[in-house]
């Protein structure tokens, strides 16, 4: 790709009417469009960053620099409670998506092709319908699902084991409607890498009496991780940050996100808004680095493992 | 249950064990996607309850009183339209400059376009409240000797740069995957036919990268339609999208019925936009297969 991209710039045509200019101009032209580009995505969070260290008292200037607002953000019980609260979000919706995924993504390899379409559909569906539409739909879905259990949990439940529990919005909700997306998100990672699989190995495997679940285990599994680690990590990242859904069906929880949500409304702002901000950018940033180079690595290491009979083709 | 499944795989469980594998998923989109959908359009036909809330009944009295809403939908539209357009005029140039003239540096680059967009969301909008609030560049304006001290904060405008900034990676990349297959021979062809640049652009790449342009455009406009963080953040509840609308209907006046019709309108809308979107990618390869 790269070489025919040099070979047609390196080589213009002489003797036209119209000799192009040596594309010097156009090329800057470019790096400054680029380079302005780059600078709009990066100069607002950057600022973030920097005024985290400030030690005035208003967010949104630099007056020396200290940690101090580090300090103040960790030392607030609200912040560090509704931080677990996010962690823990992020952390369950990661694995019920990362595994509800997988496993939907490997059935979906064995059912009729009208079925495949119909969940296919749906988890476009779950991807493209607006947060908002979701989330007012899951608190409209679990008023009602509680409404109708509350009194039934309340007449069969046992006198003998206390009163009955009552049912209320709160993590469970926030994971269960995160989930719907997020999984929808892991479904296509994973149909996406399977639809790239070499079926030959799994073929060579049965060839060689493997049982189906070993077959899975030895030769599947490994070629898959990659993507359901990045689903894992992809879901964490959105559940740990989501806004709007979590906002209707949260309960009294609080998360992070809701936490930076509510003070930014309520100005004058402080700045141990920006210091809570750098450490969920630092926190994001952090896994999706570690999400790449798992799967770099997995996507490698399973490319290679391909060419068996020749192992000098590596490069 | 599927035991008509692909024969090219081989070593496959039984029915029982696909049905089992799908199951967790099946009971997600049941009941946490249609069931709660299902409602949302049960509910729009229904009347508001005196209390607030939802009272049963059968009436389209909700979807007849959705124009009194139509601000909030012209603004998600007349926004989220200017914000696709802008992000493919930025992102255009970008994703050209990536894909022919980056060289070795432009995995790392395209790496650097769509790191911001999985940081958070919410943070990047915060990012720009302190820049246009009162201590950002109206202040710095103000020094300079701008009379009176502009306002950038609670403007459509302030909204529009909003989405433009959190969704532009979005759109660099179907744009740079199209520019990147674009066979250069075609350019160089139509170099030597005597177009000069301008023409090659209009007459060649455009046409040839509209696919990429049109997905770009799709993926940018669908979640600014349904923005509800950045107008509430940006906007200051001045510039209305439709989500806050949904908000206001369901949290404060607590109209759910005109609420849900309303959200059922939004969801319209992004229906729209998909079958446009199918009908243009249709169209498009058609095109193709024509050309050749």
């Amino acid at each position: 790709m790269a070489s025919s991209t040099v070979a047609s710039s390196a080589a213009p045509r002489p003797g036209r009417r119209r000799v192009p200019r040596p594309g010097l101009g156009a090329d800057r032209l470019f790096r400054t469009h680029s380079a302005l580009v780059f600078l709009f995505l990066y100069v607002p969070i950057g600022l973030v960053v920097l005024f985290s260290f400030t030690a005035g008292d208003y967010a949104g200037e630099l007056r020396g620099l200290s940690l101090r607002w580090y300090g103040a953000a960790f030392d607030n019980q609200f912040v560090t409670r509704a931080l677990s609260s996010s962690l823990q979000v992020g952390f369950l919706t990661g694995i019920l998506s990362a595994t509800f995924g997988t496993i939907a993504a490997l059935a979906l390899q064995r059912v009729r092709p009208r079925i495949r379409t119909a969940y296919d559909t749906l988890t476009y569906v779950a991807i493209v319908i607006p947060g908002i539409v979701i989330g007012i739909a899951s608190l409209v879905f679990f008023v009602n699902l509680f409404g109708f259990l509350n009194p039934l949990l309340e007449a069969i439940w046992p006198a003998a084991l206390g009163p009955a529990p009552h049912l209320a919005p709160g993590l469970q909700t926030i994971v269960g409607a995160h989930t719907v997306f997020a999984m929808a998100i892991v479904i296509v990672l994973v149909r996406t890498r399977l639809a790239g699989m070499d079926r030959t190995l799994v073929e060579a495997s049965a060839d060689l009496f493997a049982t189906p679940w070993r077959t899975f285990r030895q030769i599947t599994l490994p070629q898959l991780s990659p993507a359901i680690l990045a689903g894992f990590l992809l879901s964490f990242t959105f559940s740990f940050d989501e806004y709007v859904i979590t906002s209707f069906v949260k309960g009294n929880i609080t998360t992070i996100p809701i936490y930076v949500f509510s003070s930014i409304r309520r100005p004058p702002v402080k700045p141990d808004i920006n210091a809570i901000a750098t450490v969920i950018l630092a926190f994001t940033l952090l896994m999706l680095v570690a999400g790449w180079l798992v799967y770099r690595r997995g996507s490698r290491r399973s490319d290679n493992s391909v060419p068996v009979s020749e192992p000098t083709a590596d490069v | 249950m599927e035991s008509e499944g692909r024969r090219a795989a081989p070593g496959r469980g039984s029915g029982l064990v696909t049905a089992l594998l799908l199951a967790p998923a099946t009971a997600w989109y049941l009941l946490l996607l249609i069931v709660p959908l299902g409602i949302l359009i049960v509910f729009s036909f229904g009347t508001r309850s005196d209390v607030g809330g939802y009272a049963p009944g059968l009436t389209l009295q909700n979807y007849i009183d959705l124009p009194t809403r139509w601000p909030a939908f012209q603004n998600t539209l007349t926004l989220a339209l200017i914000g696709t357009v802008l992000c493919a005029a930025i992102a255009y140039p970008l994703a050209y400059y990536l894909a022919t003239r980056a060289g070795e540096k432009r995995t790392v680059l395209l790496i650097l376009v769509i790191l911001p967009f999985w940081t958070s969301f919410l943070v990047r909008t915060y990012a720009w409240l302190q820049i246009l609030g009162t201590n950002g560049i109206p202040t710095l304006l103000e020094a300079l000797g701008v009379e009176p001290r502009p306002v950038f904060l609670n403007t459509p405008a302030a909204v529009l740069l909003g989405i433009v900034y959190n969704y532009l990676p979005l759109m660099v990349f179907p744009l740079y995957v199209s520019l990147e297959r674009l066979d250069k021979r075609l350019l160089e062809a139509s170099k030597d036919l005597g177009a000069n640049r301008l023409r090659t652009f209009f007459q060649v790449t455009l046409p040839l990268t509209a696919p990429g342009l049109v997905s770009g455009a799709l993926l940018v406009f669908i979640p600014m339609m349904g923005e509800y963080i950045i107008p509430s953040i940006l906007g200051g509840g001045k510039i209305y999208f439709v989500g806050n609308a949904l908000v206001d209907l369901y949290l404060q006046s607590r109209n759910w019925p005109l609420g849900s019709a309303a959200a059922i309108g939004l969801i319209g809308l992004v229906v729209i936009t998909v079958t446009i979107y199918l009908r243009l990618t249709r169209v498009s390869s058609q095109r193709d297969v024509s050309l050749l």
